[in-house]
């Protein structure tokens, strides 16, 4: 008899196992919901596939009579806009201050602190203080995104780039490479996978930063419909949402790892367990 | 001619002295092996040469000058580890130092420049028997053969002196010894000046043309970090001399 740990499930027992996990909890919330429409046919807690059908018909392919826009459409727009402006910036900077703070010890000894310091001051307190200096805009919830992880993606990047052994910056130096050579052709390289990894990571975050600062203020948005219909308990509609936004996150997830798989051989080792 | 000096070159990191009146000079085209117990000085003594360390007392001289305090492009370096770059294959790792050297800026060569500085690169690599790897990352690289490269890296630029850190510690023995030819033949094509440190005081004596033993002079019980360690053997090797290990210092070896 093997040892358990080495069993390795294979082809198609390996995507079965995957599976039943899926289809149980689909399982459990199908049994549930006809419980309750059985005792209750108008229930909105726990919506029959039926009616959260109906709803994704009316919300991701009939105009909303008022905006002439189709709701999904238009959330989703938004939603990713302010998602990807904040990400983009929030890259930029990391890869800056990354950079010079994990390779320079003049950068390490000036920012270190105040970078380490920001990053202990939860974002959605600062909420607030966004609304006020930026108004309640677009500006201020793409600002949320940037805070809420530029400040450990910077220290995550700082820290992998300043583990770069020392003999790999002596060897550059007696190559002739200077700062800026060492930076863009041994530090950079070496740092581009592990912000790609980093910024995988903190997609998570990023979204809840969006859905936060959405549901606060905001007329248009996936976190802001959410949250809108929530005073009227249409599960219909939330349900449908929260599995779009997962598929969002999951597609961005698996573009950022295949980006990394295909650009940095080098930094992905073939093996697997 | 001494292509390296040391005159009275002290290193103290607070009261606590590492080397102390090292002053030796390093002839050119000389092979010298550096051996001594662990924590005598033999690293830092490379540090020192590397520039990675500056002596807090004394002078030290490349063909004359004063050694600039930071790693340069006359000494060329290989340490046990970690001294190629894990993102370029084979062929840019040896590239790097020709396109830092020819263009300052970019750091990437084009056309008829980039095509010259693979061809001087692949050159290199043939030389030190890895002319059938060049695109390959150093990860899939066994650790004799990323020593190899390591060496063609270093030699790129035809440095002043070589300065090797226990190069070949962490190697099979039978690779070690086709190192040993390898690194032979380079040092006598190319007439290069070599300073190797190594623990293992056979290797010191197998390759050398003079063999550097460092270690305390003195030793101060209540204090022991007031004493440094510095130059205490220092032995002279010719083709027809014995190359036995001498027995007095494998007592200091031993300790």
């Amino acid at each position: 008899m093997r040892r358990l740990l080495n069993v390795k499930p294979q082809g198609g027992l390996r995507l079965l196992l995957g599976l039943i996990p899926i289809l149980a909890l689909l399982l459990v919330y199908l049994t549930a919901s006809s419980a309750r429409h059985a005792e209750n046919p108008t229930d909105r807690i726990l919506p029959t596939p039926a009616a959260m059908a109906s709803a994704v018909r009316i919300m991701a392919f009939e105009a909303d009579p008022r905006t002439g826009e189709i709701p999904l459409a238009a959330d989703t727009t938004a939603s990713l806009k302010r998602l990807f402006i904040g990400i983009g910036l929030a890259v930029a900077t990391t890869l800056i201050l990354g950079l010079t703070i994990g390779l320079l010890p003049l950068m390490r000894a000036g920012l270190g602190p105040v970078v380490a310091a920001i990053s202990v001051i939860p974002p959605i307190a600062i909420l607030p203080i966004l609304f006020i200096t930026f108004g309640l805009g677009e500006t201020a919830k793409i600002a949320l995104i940037f805070i809420g992880i530029v400040p450990v993606m910077v220290r995550d990047l700082a820290s992998h780039v300043g583990a770069i052994p020392e003999e790999q910056l002596v060897k550059a130096q007696t190559l002739g490479a200077s700062t800026w050579l060492i930076t863009l052709r041994v530090a950079l390289p070496q740092a581009l996978p592990r912000l790609i990894e980093s910024l995988r990571l903190s997609l998570c975050p990023a979204w809840v930063y969006l859905i936060s600062a959405e549901a606060i203020a905001a007329d248009v948005g996936l976190g802001y419909r959410i949250f809108l219909v929530r005073r009227y308990l249409a599960m219909d509609i939330i349900l449908p949402y929260v599995v779009w936004i997962s598929l969002l996150a999951v597609l961005m997830d698996f573009a950022l790892a295949s980006l990394s798989r295909a650009t940095f051989s080098w930094a992905h080792p073939a093996r697997g367990r | 001619m001494a292509v390296l000096s040391f005159h009275d070159v002290w290193v103290e990191y607070g009261d606590k002295i590492v080397l102390e009146k090292v002053t030796l000079d390093v002839a050119e085209g000389a092979f010298v092996s550096i051996v001594g117990p662990s924590g005598a000085g033999k690293s830092t003594f490379l540090r020192l040469t590397t520039g990675q360390e500056a002596p807090s007392r004394g002078r030290v001289r490349l063909d004359g000058a004063p050694l600039s305090p930071e790693p340069g492009p006359d000494r060329g370096v290989v340490f046990q580890r970690y001294s190629v770059f894990p993102h370029m294959n084979a062929l840019e790792n040896v590239a790097f130092g020709l396109e830092c050297k020819r263009a300052p800026i970019l750091g990437k060569l084009f056309g008829a420049a980039r095509r010259q500085a693979r061809e001087e690169a692949a050159a290199m690599l043939a030389h030190v028997g890895l002319g059938d790897n060049l695109d390959v990352y150093p990860r899939e690289l066994s650790g004799g053969m990323q020593q190899r490269l390591a060496i063609a890296q270093a030699l790129i630029l035809r440095p002043r002196i070589l300065l090797l850190d226990e190069p070949f510690g962490a190697l099979d023995p039978g690779v070690r010894l086709d190192m040993h030819v390898l690194i032979t033949d380079l040092w006598r094509e190319h007439g290069l000046t070599i300073l190797m440190v190594t623990h293992d005081i056979k290797e010191a004596f197998k390759l050398g043309t003079r063999v550097l033993a460092f270690d305390k002079r003195r030793r101060d019980p209540q204090a022991p970090h007031r004493y440094g360690a510095t130059a205490v053997y220092d032995f002279p090797l010719d083709e027809k001399k014995s190359r036995a290990v001498p027995a007095e210092l494998k007592n200091i070896v031993a300790n």
